[in-house]
């Protein structure tokens, strides 16, 4: 991690964490996503977490109203949105308590001394001002009065004080981009598109970002604060752009939409946090996506049912809550054998739970959660950008197994943002759907005649002479008939277990590693980061360790139980309770440890290093089975 | 959009070669009658009608009509049609409801797909009961139905479906009978009327409910106890064998209705209403009638079209997509981008 020491750094950091904190109404979600942009054309490789409350305004100033954006970047390969911040910006008393425990030692910490009052104090809870006794005395720090700057930076347009202050977070951003010798101009250009119809709240602010960059300029006398290059990372050829796990999940999509050559409809109900992939699929309607804001979550995946029955490509999203509420449509898609994906887009639960904080412990749900034998085939994202594929593999296998799909994401892939190359549909293998035209068993039609995959025939309400009924009752076989006979109930069993059992899933590699050894770390979903950086570190200390990652949950690939065999240990940390533990000590007879973690919180990589270190007490800076850490990069437990 | 070319089809070829499982004597057998007559009638073509139901006894009818169907979960049909609907506005769809299943567990979207209007025929067949899970007391059952759930009798008040449908926004309001031989008269109004058509269809479960509606739906003495509406015409009853002897009138210091003597030749003087199918208010007083003092109102209760919800979805998509281009490439390199350079792997601008 980089040093912000007082001297200059004779070396450009290779990566560098800062974080953006204040109330929630200051703007920091968007201060941190114009910063990821001007980091992103800076070519530097980034992950970044938004961390904020699940209020829309929380009351100001409050300790739980805090809103923070963290951004990890660097000129080598970025995995996580980092550990401990190399620097905080605190825009109030609030900000600064919840943020500061995880500040690296020796950080820099920017304050608004503006909001320090005896208000916002009591509010924060503190009983004396951290400026004024020790309590910053580890770090660096830099405290001004930003708003009075502010206000001074805008008085030329006249806007009232508390409109004046809004611009804060861009006078903040301005002081950034001077840090990291950024490019202005995009931002510039960002907010004249933004305020094109109030064009002096647009200067209003391109004037407080310009004051905040000249701040930057003048006060390199004043101690801490040095501008820092980082070079950009070393990357393939081509086009990037940023994306978020939602805008990726809707672009994969549309993407599926197309490959298989049918038109979308999308089913949604507003909930956090996966009500992003409706808007941003609303706005693609020229690709032939309808989306429908249904009455409720059972409305959303019905409709989407009903659409697949028609011949569209039915897609359902939501997250915990609501996906438990489509629990019984999904097993009616499962029955009548039709094509459906569902975007579970996981957040803390049970119940309402923690809705804008992350978690992964929808995977018992996703793949056991329905009443009855209901086999259903699961696939989970690992990033934003990965999101992508997946999204585009879940159609396929909904498209090729007339079998509904899920797709496991969760709230921190849905809201990170990363560089993402942008990839050339020519390169796509279409799977084109087909549709009955004629009747299949000769003079008779048979709705549940299966083909070599196990799939029945997709026979679209309005083709002609093809009439027939489906339904959520057991069907028999090949006529679908309604049939209660005991041995067609075996069969229509079995035939649905084997369909999904027998999905073409990609044999299983290894991310990093070897094939055997010591300790494979298996993980799935958005621990990819974390635990892909901290299995780089411990091997490059000389630990036996590599990274397995699994996409596709359900079913598993066929090589994995043996491949987990090949290692003398499995540890499977997840942000639950151990969840794919079981499911791989079930599958395998493995004896997989959990490392679990269910804070609302991404893992550190500095947790995971110090579990892999309990594996490797000989290996050398590693004595007693504990990685060096120190315990003040750990996110607090407050968190 | 409904059958837009005369198919000629008979009765028997809307049944299916299924052995139909409803109890010897249950009202669904006429309905289902009503139905395969009705549709000869319009001209339907099977390949191009679907039914979608929910669960219950009524909603095993789709398996009955040599049809496109779609026997779906308890409740969510309505849900389910909207989405067929939406993804193929050509299809002529009927959805088959009941009262537990319509106004219980699926009186939510039982109301949006109302007040959304989607273009389709809703049939609940009200018998006022759980049938098929053995005689529990339903949304409808009257104050005091004993019941294996509600042995000394029911207290809580009954829904009125019409009631319900017009609250929700609906369009189009009927109401008719099992046995009832105007019964195909009320499903082709239905069935013209571009948008949601909502029809209660009052329905004799024989055992469990047996004979519930006999007080206006027997014969004996019907044309005292049925007020059959029709657009333009006076609202007379009494039976029309020995001529019209009472009809309905509005009471204007109170504002609600009454029944006056009335003959075919008088009603004028006599203030009797002429039925407006597109009168809401009148409409809400029709359905709101207490049954007793006044006849069971029948028919067309209200019928005013307005645009439907799927007319408006394409409207909207066509509106959305003018003077764009559905290009995948371009779609995916969207937003501020940048390029790194083949030769430095390093960004260039």
């Amino acid at each position: 991690m980089a040093s912000l020491a007082k001297e200059k750094p004779t070396t450009a950091p290779e990566a560098v964490v800062v974080r953006f904190a204040g109330d929630s109404g200051d703007g920091m979600q968007l201060t941190g996503g114009q910063f990821t942009l001007s980091t992103a054309l800076a070519g530097n490789d980034l992950a970044t977490f938004p961390d904020f409350p699940a209020e829309i305004r929380a009351p100001q100033g409050t300790l739980f109203g805090v809103s923070a954006f963290q951004i990890n970047f660097g000129s080598r390969e970025i995995n996580t949105a980092g550990d401990a911040p190399d620097v905080l910006v605190a825009m109030n008393p609030a900000a600064l308590k919840v943020n500061l425990p995880s500040l690296k030692p020796g950080g820099l910490v920017i304050i608004d001394t503006g909001e320090f009052s005896k208000r916002n104090l009591d509010k924060a809870k503190y009983d004396v001002s951290p400026l004024e006794d020790d309590t910053l005395a580890k770090w660096d720090v830099l405290a001004f009065d930003i708003s009075a700057l502010t206000i001074e930076a805008v008085k030329p347009f006249g806007l009232g004080n508390k409109d004046a202050l809004r611009s804060k977070n861009m006078w903040t951003l301005g002081l950034a981009l001077w840090m990291f010798d950024r490019d202005r101009t995009p931002i510039e250009d960002w907010l004249k598109a933004k305020f094109k119809s109030k064009p002096e709240i647009a200067d209003a602010n391109i004037a407080a970002l310009n004051a905040g960059h000249a701040y930057g300029e003048t006060a390199e006398i004043a101690g801490p604060l040095t501008k820092v290059h980082v070079d950009a990372v070393e990357s393939e050829p081509g086009l990037y752009r940023t994306i978020t796990g939602a805008e990726a999940i809707s672009l994969g999509l549309v993407a599926g939409a197309q490959l298989a050559e049918l038109p979308m409809f999308f089913g949604g109900y507003p909930i956090t946090p996966a009500s992003a992939i409706l808007h941003h699929l609303a706005r693609l309607k020229e690709f032939g996506v309808t989306t429908f804001q249904a009455e409720d979550e059972i409305a959303a995946i019905c409709a989407a049912i009903g659409a697949s029955y028609a011949g569209q490509l039915g897609i359902t999203s939501s997250s915990g809550p609501g996906i438990a509420l489509k629990g019984e449509a999904m097993g009616l898609a499962i029955m009548t054998e039709l094509p459906l994906v569902i975007v579970n887009s996981q957040r803390g639960g049970p119940s309402t739970g923690l809705p804008t904080k992350t978690e992964q412990s929808d995977l018992y749900q996703a793949i056991y959660g329905r009443n009855g034998d209901a086999p259903m085939p699961v696939v989970s994202a690992c990033s934003p950008g990965d999101a992508f594929e997946v999204a585009i593999e879940a159609c396929r296998i909904a498209v090729e197994y007339m079998t509904p799909v899920m797709l496991l994401t969760d709230g921190y892939i849905a809201n990170a943002a990363e560089p993402w190359k942008v990839p050339d549909p020519e390169t796509f293998e279409p799977f084109p759907a087909k549709f009955l035209q004629e009747k299949n068993g000769g003079e008779e039609l048979l709705p549940y005649k299966r083909d070599e995959k196990g799939a029945r025939p997709w026979i679209k309400p309005g083709t002609p002479d093809l009439m027939h009924r489906i339904g959520g009752i057991e069907k028999a076989v090949d006529t679908g008939h309604i049939d209660y006979a005991p041995d067609n109930h075996q069969a229509m069993t079995d035939a649905r277990v084997n369909k999904v059992k027998g999905v073409k899933v990609p044999d299983q590699d290894v991310a990093l590693g070897e094939t055997s050894g010591t300790l494979a770390v298996v993980g799935w979903g958005s621990t990819f980061g974390p635990i892909h950086q901290a299995v780089r570190r411990m091997r490059a200390k000389g630990c036996d360790v590599s990274h397995i990652h699994v996409r596709h949950l359900w079913p598993l690939p066929a090589n994995l139980g043996d491949l987990l065999k090949s290692y003398d240990n499995v540890l499977v940390p997840e942000m639950n309770t151990g969840q794919f533990k079981t499911v791989l000590r079930d599958q395998f007879l493995v004896d997989a440890t959990p490392l679990t973690k269910t804070s609302g919180q991404p893992f550190a990589i500095a947790e995971m290093e110090a579990a892999i270190g309990k594996y490797f007490d000989d290996v050398s800076g590693n004595e007693g089975g504990q990685v060096p850490v120190n315990d003040d990069q750990l996110p607090s437990p407050e968190q | 959009m409904n059958a837009p070319v005369k198919f000629e089809t008979t009765l028997k070829d809307w049944e299916t070669d299924q052995e139909v499982r409803w109890c010897p004597g249950c009202g669904d057998y006429a309905i289902l009658k009503a139905v395969q007559r009705t549709l000869p009638q319009l001209g339907a073509n099977p390949s191009n009608t679907c039914f979608i139901s929910g669960i219950g006894c009524s909603s095993r009818f789709p398996y009955y009509m040599e049809t496109y169907g779609f026997h779906t979960i308890h409740g969510r049909a309505p849900a389910i049609a909207t989405g067929v609907k939406l993804a193929n506005p050509d299809l002529d769809i009927w959805l088959v409801t009941g009262d537990g299943d319509g106004l219980s567990i699926g009186g939510n979207h039982m109301m949006h797909v109302l007040r959304r209007n989607v273009n389709m025929q809703i049939m609940l067949f009200n018998n006022e009961i759980y049938g098929l899970t053995k005689g529990q007391s339903s949304p409808t059952s009257r104050e005091g139905t004993k019941s294996p759930s509600t042995p000394i009798g029911s207290y809580d008040h009954p829904a009125n479906p019409c009631a319900f449908a017009l609250g929700a926004g609906a369009r189009f309001v009927g109401r008719g009978f099992d046995v009832s031989k105007n019964l195909p008269d009320v499903l082709m109004a239905a069935h013209a009327h571009q948008g949601a058509a909502f029809i209660e269809i009052f329905q004799n479960c024989i055992v469990y409910n047996k004979d519930v509606f006999n007080d206006f739906a027997a014969p004996k003495g019907a044309g005292d106890r049925q007020l059959w509406l029709e657009d333009g015409k006076p609202m007379l009853f009494g039976d029309p064998k020995a001529g019209y002897d009472k009809g309905i009138a509005l009471d204007r210091d109170t504002l609600t209705l009454k029944v006056v003597d009335a003959s075919e030749e008088n009603w004028e003087e006599a203030g009797v209403l002429v039925h407006n199918a597109k009168d809401r208010t009148i409409a809400h007083m029709l359905i709101e009638m207490p049954f007793g003092p006044f006849p069971m109102a029948l028919g067309v209760i209200y019928d005013d079209p307005r645009p439907t919800f799927e007319t408006a979805v394409i409207e909207e998509r066509a509106r959305a997509s003018e003077g764009k281009e559905a290009n995948l490439a371009k779609l995916l390199g969207k937003g501020q981008t940048w390029t790194v350079d083949p030769n430095e792997g390093h960004p260039t601008d």
